[in-house]
């Protein structure tokens, strides 16, 4: 059986103490009206990266503070070596430079207005090119797996994923908690029907208290928009895979916890604070939920998947595990955790996540997921409301 | 592979197929602890990864798996049958 503190694992130390295990330099546009220049630079640029995405402009409220918090958090994550970023505006450019700057890393901001797409490109590009060639002297150095902080989120669940490759996960979170890794789990609105469980697991009032607020405003937010869910929840996939009800769906996917308890209740994006397991309040739409989590301080992300999800990230690579035979055999591209063996009865629990630990080893040191090698780089916001 | 049907809790009400499943066939249950829980004879075709009844249910009560009640039946279910949403439902909203 293995025991994460004897696997080897070297990774890229941030001024901030925090370890990445990828070494990206990106382009991060604050808003949609600079996608086209963030782009630019990543074009001309070797070994750049562009995060276009599709907000940024008349937000307001918390669903702005989220929008800030999460492009900051993508910027402040130890597997960002530096960071450029884009706006409109200087204003609110600043606000997020500031905000990545406090980890000590390279960050440089630039704004179109008064200098035009042009320009702009030009400018960052040179910076772009001083800190590719800042962050590709960087070597890894080994790091303990207490300083490991990875998040867990499931998609296309089927009946196999509560069978396999959730307990998998499950298992190898029992492991990590007692050798003082930090993990993050969410999906909010995955829990219901088994959101006792999570209750039960709160280690404190305070930490039950954030939790049960968080999913209150889910239940009346599905009360407020009117009740069938059925087609959406569970999901069209889910029910193909065998899946009935909300509450089978919740049960399996909290095998994912194992029998973690929880440490804090986190708002979306952000960072936890000390050890072991946290919830925090997320979309169960899995390109929200990563981006989310990679904004908290993800480098490495579990994704147990039953009918074959094949999201990625383009900053935090997604290890995908599987333990339906039908899409090992159709989908086999996406799996980079091969569980089928569990059904058969030919692997246990143990081995199964002594194999999940080996891919995360492999991971960590350098070796791309599936969806990293497929290029699934997709980053996306989460929108609490619309935009004034 | 001697089963085709997997239990979580020796308590639930329903097991899962691990392969597409013949109606009329008998297939040998398995925990997932790896004990045998009997054999079922199936009344209906059932696809991987969907469910079947492990004992009859009448209408109304709640279907256990995992130990506990994940949905109810809305019609009455005989031991043997494919179980999914066309006869059970969420306890949690009214559909």
């Amino acid at each position: 059986m293995i025991n994460p503190k004897n696997l080897k694992l070297t990774g890229y130390r941030r001024a901030d103490g925090r370890f990445g295990v990828r070494n990206h330099v990106i382009i991060l546009p604050v808003d949609d009206i600079s996608n086209a220049a963030a782009e630019g630079v990543a074009s001309l640029i070797k070994g750049t990266m562009a995060l276009p995405h599709a907000y940024g402009r008349l937000q307001f409220g918390e669903d702005l503070e989220l929008t800030f918090r999460t492009l900051a958090g993508t910027g402040r994550n130890p597997n960002i070596a530096a960071c450029i970023v884009i706006g409109i505006e200087p204003k609110w450019t600043e606000r997020i430079v500031k905000e990545i700057r406090k980890t000590g890393k390279p960050v440089e901001g630039f704004s179109i207005e008064r200098n035009g797409d042009l320009k702009t490109i030009e400018a960052a590009s040179r910076k772009a090119k001083e800190f590719v060639q800042y962050a590709t002297e960087l070597q890894r150095e080994p790091f303990p797996i207490s300083k490991l902080v990875m998040s867990t989120k499931c998609g296309e669940s089927d009946t196999t994923t509560g069978l396999s490759s959730c307990p998998t996960v499950g298992r190898v979170f029992e492991r990590l908690t007692k050798v003082g890794a930090t993990m993050i789990f969410g999906e909010t609105s995955e829990l219901t029907g088994g959101e006792d469980i999570i209750q039960s697991r709160c280690v404190n009032p305070k930490v039950l208290a954030g939790f049960n607020a968080m999913f209150e405003d889910y239940t009346k937010l599905i009360k407020s928009q009117g009740v069938d869910l059925l087609g959406s929840q569970p999901t069209e996939g889910n029910i193909r895979g065998g899946l009935t009800t909300i509450e089978e769906k919740a049960m399996g996917n909290i095998q994912k916890i194992g029998r973690c308890k929880v440490q804090s209740a986190l708002e979306p994006a952000m960072e936890p604070k000390g050890k072991g397991l946290h919830f925090m309040d997320s979309s169960s739409a899995a390109a929200e939920m990563i981006t989310l989590c990679a904004a908290g301080g993800s480098v490495v992300h579990y994704f147990p998947t039953g009918q074959g999800n094949v999201i990625g990230n383009p900053i935090c690579p997604v290890i995908k595990l599987s333990g339906n035979p039908l899409t090992l055999e159709t989908m086999s591209e996406h799996i980079d955790v091969d569980v089928t063996g569990i059904l058969r009865m030919e692997m246990t629990l143990d081995q199964a996540a002594d194999h999940a630990l080996e891919v995360l080893q492999s991971t960590i040191n350098g070796r791309l997921t599936a969806a990293e090698a497929l290029r699934h780089d997709e980053f996306v916001l989460t929108k609490l409301y619309r935009s004034a | 592979m001697k089963h085709g049907l997997l239990l979580h809790e020796t308590v639930d009400d329903v097991s899962v197929a691990v392969a597409d499943l013949k109606k009329g066939a008998t297939v040998g249950v398995m925990t997932l602890e790896g004990k045998k829980a009997g054999s079922i004879k199936l009344l209906d075709n059932v696809p991987l990864g969907h469910k079947v009844a492990m004992r009859a249910l009448s209408k109304d009560k709640p279907v256990i798996k995992y130990g506990r009640p994940v949905g109810k039946a809305v019609k009455a279910i005989s031991r043997g049958a494919w179980v999914h949403t066309h006869n059970v439902k969420t306890l949690r909203w009214t559909v």
